[in-house]
């Protein structure tokens, strides 16, 4: 008797399985990264392409590097991240099809309104990290080889700064996603490097502000792949690159641009640029 | 910071504003994690009992796996699965990577061992009270497993619920495997993760207290179960 109610139980277990491994076969999947999906932009741009194409796009939002090897595996059709020398990489290696900017925001250091290491309105960038270094002032580390890690490694790397040296000092990498450690980051009183849309998104500010902005170098671009369907056989090359056309489009330009939060343009779009 | 009241106050408003959205994240939540628990108590009941039964060479060191594999962390069972899964791995070819269905089996994995360690436990101490009825009945060794089961059942169900709490509670597997991907594989947990990122700390505790509530819903259903099954069987 006990064995018809496990038999039953299988069967129950069963049927939820298979109407979830039938779920509708027009999508596509987007490996991308945290500051996209975390600020609004792809619940604010993505229905106008479903709209438009009966096409659904599946966004797994993760850092850049792990976005990046995720679509090694093929285990995504497009790869929309922010870094420009890993992505360049990850299509020389005939992993993708093309590389195409899509649209660019900027970093910024926020920090505590004590401003222990005084960069409070610097605008430049490799002066305010060497004085942070100097001084020791907390910094915290995103550690985790995503987009905006690599951003900052090149800022510390031209400011002549071992931040290796300095690991579990004054230099904390927390390794994690942008929001995490934003949350870290604030909650010891550190400096973080952060792109200004999850700044602008995150909720949980309390009093910090931005410290340093508008340097050249705090130029934070995005690019569009496709995952390269001859190595990977399962990439769903034509939906993956309708959406790359709609995306670098005046269309998806434009719906990039009109992606405002408290009034502020997030993204910049600068496709064919 | 926050105030409980505050927190309260939210979790509330979630329920008295109850969206599509939410419903969808709460349903693929219960979905994911009773169909995994379904599974691990189809795998894991029959395993512990025949190891709670029965003297075998080996049994040993397979009870001390079992124990150790309660243990297991999520992240790795999601790693492994995602290993799997992908399409570079061996697996890759039935795409169910970033589906439910990749999640149910990560879950399953993450929960099989606990049923099969605890129902061992379980089953040990009644095969003892047993065995003389089972020598003068001559009974099969399958027809022992499966009397000491359904004598066994009540005990059972606590321990198909402490499998439950243990992947309802779980972020780190569903992550990797499923993708936190909206409308298609955000559950609760991913979901206060995400909430978390986002900085609405609030919010995000405020989905923990309603996790909290599914909880104490599946467990208050299995007690009346249980409550009205034991009434039935003694009336």
């Amino acid at each position: 008797m006990f064995r018809r109610h496990l038999l039953s139980l299988a069967l129950a277990a069963l049927a939820f399985g298979v109407t979830a491994a039938q779920a509708q076969d027009d999508f596509i999947v987007v490996q991308s990264t945290t500051s996209t999906q975390n600020s609004g932009l792809f619940e604010h741009i993505l229905p106008m392409f479903q709209d438009k194409t009966g096409i659904e796009v599946r966004v797994v939002a993760v850092g850049t590097g792990q976005a990046i090897k995720n679509a090694m595996n093929g285990d995504g059709d497009v790869l929309f991240v922010h870094a420009k020398a890993a992505e360049e990489k990850f299509v020389a290696e005939g992993h993708g099809l093309g590389r195409a900017d899509v649209m660019y925001n900027d970093f910024i250091i926020i920090g505590p309104p004590v401003d222990p290491a005084g960069v409070a309105g610097m605008t430049d960038v490799v002066a305010a990290l060497t004085r942070i270094a100097e001084t020791q002032a907390p910094f915290a580390s995103r550690g985790d080889d995503s987009g905006t890690h690599k951003a900052e490694l090149r800022l510390w790397n031209e400011a002549g700064i071992d931040v290796q040296a300095a690991s579990g000092t004054w230099y904390r990498e927390t390794g994690s996603g942008m929001g995490a450690t934003l949350n870290t980051g604030t909650g010891m009183g550190a400096y973080v490097l952060t792109d200004r849309a999850t700044w602008i998104a995150f909720g949980n500010k309390g009093d910090y502000r931005i410290a340093v902005e508008g340097d050249a170098r705090l130029f934070n671009q995005y690019g569009i792949i496709l995952v390269n369907p001859e190595r990977h056989p399962n990439v769903k090359a034509e939906a993956g690159q309708r959406f790359i056309d709609w995306v670098l489009s005046d269309e998806g330009q434009a719906a990039i641009a009109s992606f405002k939060l408290d009034g502020q343009q997030l993204f910049f779009p600068n496709a064919g640029g | 910071m926050f105030s409980l009241g505050d927190i309260m106050a939210e979790a509330f408003g979630l329920i008295l504003t109850w969206d599509r959205n939410l419903s969808e994240i709460v349903i693929l939540s219960l979905r994911v994690t009773l169909s995994a628990v379904a599974l691990a108590c189809l795998i894991g009941l029959p395993l512990g009992a025949v190891v709670g039964a029965f003297r075998f060479p080996g049994r040993g060191v397979v009870t001390l796996l079992l124990n150790t594999l309660m243990g297991l962390p999520p992240v790795v069972v999601g790693l492994f699965v995602y290993l799997m899964l992908s399409n570079a791995g061996p697996l890759g070819i039935l795409g169910l990577l970033y589906t439910p269905t990749a999640m149910i089996v990560a879950q399953t994995i993450l929960v099989t061992p606990i049923v099969a360690a605890l129902t061992k436990q379980v089953i040990e101490d009644l095969h003892g009270e047993y065995t003389e009825q089972f020598a003068s009945f001559g009974l099969t060794a399958r027809a022992r497993v499966a009397a000491l089961l359904w004598d066994a059942r009540y005990s059972l169900l606590t321990v198909a619920l402490a499998g439950f709490g243990r992947a309802v509670a779980e972020v780190g597997a569903v992550l990797i495997v499923g993708g936190n991907i909206n409308h298609v594989t955000r559950v609760m947990t991913t979901t206060i993760a995400l909430e978390t990122s986002k900085g609405n700390l609030q919010l995000a505790l405020a989905l923990g207290v309603l996790l909290l509530g599914l909880a104490l819903v599946v467990n208050a259903a299995v007690m009346a179960l249980r409550a009205s099954a034991v009434r039935a069987a003694y009336a």
